[in-house]
């Protein structure tokens, strides 16, 4: 403690800070997306581009491009937030009843009142009720359900439970290549061992059991292994696993003593002939009491895609089946400090899982907004592969499912040297390029892993349709000239 | 795998011995074993179990709504506006609501409360804040850009902490924190590893800090970790003490000198009802102490929508605001935010009708300073009545409750009592509420989850209930202590 107290260093600073939180990378809303950001300000001030506007295609934002709110889920959490509207006869009775009823469920007739820490009891068993509609009958608990502050929430928790050991015993976690950043960010921020295993590009991104084999013998030398996590349908690659694959990855996880973690917040985005969701948690069952009963699974869902793209809600549950008796009452007592999830985004979940039925008011508006939006999304994925499969350089595999394309580029002999220069990664320097000369933001591959040597980014298939023609236009057209410019 | 390929006799993966040691030692005492007993004796009472009473009451957790206090009418006209933006051609709702819905839909993207927003929170709602800030603070500037909207104020707590857990054993982060606190401290330190350095408010002199005490902990801890935080919560959770101008210059003086970084919790800063009581915030005490302390200590300070005069806990809207922070650190810190993309909407927008709500003149400003006034004014009310009659029990003495919105009064418990708590390995005050609860129906947490002096009782209770059932309740209380400590005498 020097006497003169106006030369000191500060107190946090990038050495004295969390090492663990340097390690955090996310490149959805990476360099990019801040030189993106920008660039917008630049507009605004009236420099001149040679584009009008930013058209922000890196992130899954489905409102921010355009897609409309189901008109039913806003109207009942209109009413909970202001009850005095349940007098308006402007409001159907089905959005009313729906908003009393969660009212009922809330301390003081509040959506204000903090819920349980696990998430109001009467919308955990409407979440319950939905997983078993959807699985065909098969049995939820409503106390297996944790509702959670986006899925991100969730998976966060879990992963922080599973981390233990130090060296060797350090828990390793499988995740695929490519993922959704999220995952090696917790695992970073957590101090975990991320053990990657590629997913097949050559085969539409389909996952082989050989490839868990391969990467989870390597990761044992150095690591202990203690979850698989999946996303289906898959982000970035949007592929659509088959029932077999999970079949398969279930075998493995149970032969090998992996947690299952299974991220299934696209579970209604799914656009291709012969593909169907199939949840975790039904073919788990489906396969008998032999792995029924002992493996461990924590799925993930969200109010953040599907057709409600309702991402600002924070809306999300798990839940979790062969949970340990005792680290179930840690989990609880672990979310229990954060007081709960938002109640807005609890509202919202239970309207997703509880939304019109045939005989009520609101059903023909609700299925009419959820067909387009669907249908929609399967235009503009086909779409997007069509154009973008046409574009010398570019290759782009189908998009079965999700809100995403990853197509891969091959980037011209010039490009990387040029790249490496600049410390950029080879993609991160071609979509740094794309964003300043035609004002599109996408995310380079790097940002979600890929295998060495090859380059991809990641597009949403968001924007409307009309802008979206433009777009892929637009790329095709930088690519020739960026092939040209570097060969 | 075994030979015959039958799957492996196994115990599970995730069990208590391979979990994250970190989470077993957390614990939260708001929601701990009591409140989990409370539940299960409301659904006993719903099975038509019959018990002393009729009705749990539960006075454990700083939960407004939920114990009747109502929410601000305009508030929630905006958020239905901004919510079912159709409403904005209902000519029930009345202008200024219906600007600031617009206001705040035209800076989301796609005009909706559905899409992200940037990590650090909506950008008209941080300069919303800044102003704000600006004008409680007396004109002291504030910068949007060193504001961060959070998760409630726990979400921005938990990530300064996070960024500022580092070292290893002895120069492990130390974190200090006042006994008693609000336990999402401890059990963030807990969860992250770091060290909890205990200072001890002073019971006698009204919760209040000394500086000498500080200073007491502060060597002590410098001998086992680094210590790099101090946090103070004020006015003070679970003690309601608002803390002086004076003594806030001295912690920021200590600050100064000891090399800590200050975290200062203000969630409570409209609940101050003693005379002779004032809030004064970190920020704008630091700043008039001049560019000594102003331009070097390195502070964050937090509020939240759930309490004050909103009570809006279910929205989790907060912010925190950074002061010199470094800039390779501020960096990280949005970027680590980022990660988990944004803060629930609907609470931002919240949070913006918070520090931009009704002025002079605008149609809803008589109807929104009646409704605030009535809300503040019944806290005062209610905090003085809990003083008054817990200090008419032998064996409870209360302090006065100068803010926030909890008692904390102190409970002699005979010595029987504590043998047998003991015997049953249970704190003695968890003894005292456990048999309060079965037998009143009244859920208070124990001082024990707060943590206090050694070989000292006490319980939190919110004053959250309205006025007459909080009568009832203290009534209740104070049969309850009589009869309790006859019995173990």
């Amino acid at each position: 403690m020097s006497e003169n107290c106006e030369y000191r260093e500060r107190v946090l600073t990038m050495d004295t800070m969390n090492p663990n939180v340097k390690r955090v990378e996310y490149a959805v809303r990476g360099p990019i997306v801040q030189r993106a950001v920008q660039i917008e300000r630049e507009l605004m001030m009236g420099i001149k581009k040679p584009f009008t506007e930013v058209i922000k295609a890196n992130i899954g934002d489905c409102h921010a491009m355009g897609q409309k709110p189901i008109t039913f889920f806003r109207q009942v959490l209109a009413l909970c937030s202001y009850p005095d509207l349940l007098e308006d006869s402007k409001f159907p009775e089905d959005a009313k009843s729906r908003a009393c009823r969660i009212l009922q469920a809330c301390g003081g007739g509040s959506l204000g009142a903090y819920s349980t820490s696990q998430g109001i009891e009467l919308i955990r068993q409407d979440v319950a009720r939905y997983i078993e509609r959807r699985d065909g009958g098969i049995t939820s608990h409503p106390d297996n359900i944790y509702l959670s502050t986006g899925a991100s929430d969730a998976i966060m928790t879990m992963l922080k439970l599973l981390v233990s050991g130090e060296g060797m015993s350090r828990t390793g976690v499988m995740i695929s290549i490519p993922q959704y950043p999220l995952y090696s960010a917790a695992l970073a921020e957590l101090g975990a061992v991320q053990i990657s295993y590629y997913l097949d590009e050559d085969n539409c991104w389909s996952l082989d059991i050989s490839e868990l084999q391969r990467a989870l013998q390597e990761a044992k030398k150095h690591c202990s292994p203690r979850a698989l996590c999946i996303i289906n349908p898959g982000n970035p690659t949007g592929q659509v696993q088959s029932r077999q694959c999970i079949e398969d990855v279930i075998r493995f996880a149970a032969a090998e003593n992996l947690f299952l973690m299974a991220d299934e917040v696209y579970q209604d985005n799914v656009y291709a002939d012969g593909c169907t969701f199939h949840s975790f948690k039904k073919v788990l069952f489906e396969m008998g009491p032999e792995y029924s009963e002992k493996v461990e699974l924590a799925s993930f869902h969200s109010t953040s895609k599907c057709y409600m793209g309702e991402c600002g809600f924070r809306g999300g549950y798990m839940e979790v089946v062969n949970l340990d008796p005792e680290v179930k009452v840690q989990l609880t007592k672990l979310v229990s400090v954060r007081l709960c999830p938002p109640v807005p985004g609890q509202a919202l979940l239970d309207v997703v899982v509880n939304p019109p039925q045939p005989d009520e008011p609101s059903y023909d508006t609700f299925i009419k907004e959820r067909t387009d939006t669907l249908a929609t999304l399967a235009e503009k994925a086909n779409m997007t592969q069509d154009i973008l499969n046409q574009v010398p350089g570019i290759k782009c595999n189908p998009v079965q499912g999700a809100m995403y394309t990853f197509p891969r580029i091959h980037l011209p002999p010039k490009a990387i040297p040029e790249a490496k220069e600049k410390g950029q990664a080879p993609d991160m320097f071609y979509c740094m390029k794309l964003l300043e000369e035609t004002g599109i933001c996408l995310v380079p591959g790097s940002g979600f892993g890929q295998r060495d040597g090859t380059y991809h980014f990641r597009m949403t298939i968001l924007p409307s349709k009309e802008k979206l023609k433009i777009v892929l236009a637009k790329i095709k057209e930088f690519q020739q000239h960026f092939m040209e410019q570097y060969s | 795998m075994s030979e015959n390929g039958a799957l492996p006799l196994r115990g599970k993966v995730l069990t208590v011995d391979t979990m994250n040691a970190n989470v077993k030692k957390v614990d939260y005492a708001v929601r701990g074993p009591i409140v989990q007993r409370a539940v299960q004796i409301e659904k006993e009472l719903k099975e038509g179990v019959k018990k002393p009473f009729e009705e749990v009451i539960k006075a454990n957790i700083g939960d407004a709504h939920a114990m009747g206090q109502r929410p601000i009418t305009f508030f929630r006209q905006v958020m239905a506006l901004c919510t079912y933006p159709q409403l904005l051609d209902d000519n029930k709702f009345p202008e200024d609501a219906k600007n600031r819905a617009r206001r705040i839909l035209q800076s989301c993207g796609g005009n909706s409360i559905g899409a992200y927003t940037t990590s650090q929170g909506i950008d008209c709602v941080r300069h919303d804040v800044a102003n704000y800030i600006q004008r409680r603070d007396g004109g002291i500037p504030s910068d949007p850009d060193n504001i961060y909207l959070t998760t409630g104020a726990s979400d921005g707590i938990v990530t300064i902490l996070k960024l500022l857990t580092a070292g290893e054993g002895r120069t492990r982060t130390g974190v200090m924190i006042s006994i008693p606190q609000y336990p999402l401290y401890s059990a963030s330190i807990a969860e992250l590893g770091a060290v909890q350095i205990s200072y001890y408010l002073n019971e006698e002199k009204c919760w209040s800090l000394d500086i000498s005490e500080l200073q007491r902990a502060l060597q002590a801890a410098r001998e086992h970790c680094s210590p790099r935080v101090l946090c103070i919560i004020n006015p003070g959770n679970p003690t309601g003490q608002v803390q002086s101008r004076q003594c806030i210059e001295d912690v920021i003086r200590f600050a100064a000198k000891e090399n800590l970084f200050l975290m200062a919790d203000e969630v409570y800063q409209d609940n101050v009802y003693a005379e002779g009581c004032e809030f004064h915030s970190f920020k704008k005490v630091l700043f008039e102490m001049g560019p000594e302390y102003s331009s070097k200590v390195e502070l964050a300070s937090f509020h939240s929508t759930s309490k004050c005069y909103m009570g809006e806990c279910g929205f989790r809207g907060g912010y925190m605001e950074v002061i010199n922070m470094d800039p390779g650190v501020k960096a990280q810190l949005t970027k680590l935010v980022s990660v988990r993309l944004c803060p629930p909407v609907p609470g931002q927008a919240l949070m913006d009708l918070v520090v931009n709500s009704p002025q002079p003149g605008e149609p809803s400003y008589q109807t929104f300073m009646k409704e605030r006034t009535a809300v503040l004014s019944a806290l005062a009310e209610k905090a003085k009545l809990t003083e008054e009659i817990l200090n008419t029990v032998p064996g409870i003495s209360c302090n006065p409750v100068q803010g926030a919105m909890y008692s904390f009064p102190r409970i002699t418990l005979p010595e029987r009592a504590i043998n047998e708590a003991k015997a049953k390995d249970q704190a003695p005050d968890m003894f005292y509420c456990m048999k309060l609860l079965e037998e009143t129906g009244i859920c208070l947490v124990p001082g024990s989850g707060f943590g206090q002096r050694e070989g000292t009782y006490h319980f939190r209770m919110t004053i959250l209930p309205p006025t007459e059932k909080l009568k009832i309740m203290l009534n209740k209380l104070k049969e309850f202590h009589q009869k309790f400590t006859q019995q173990y005498s």
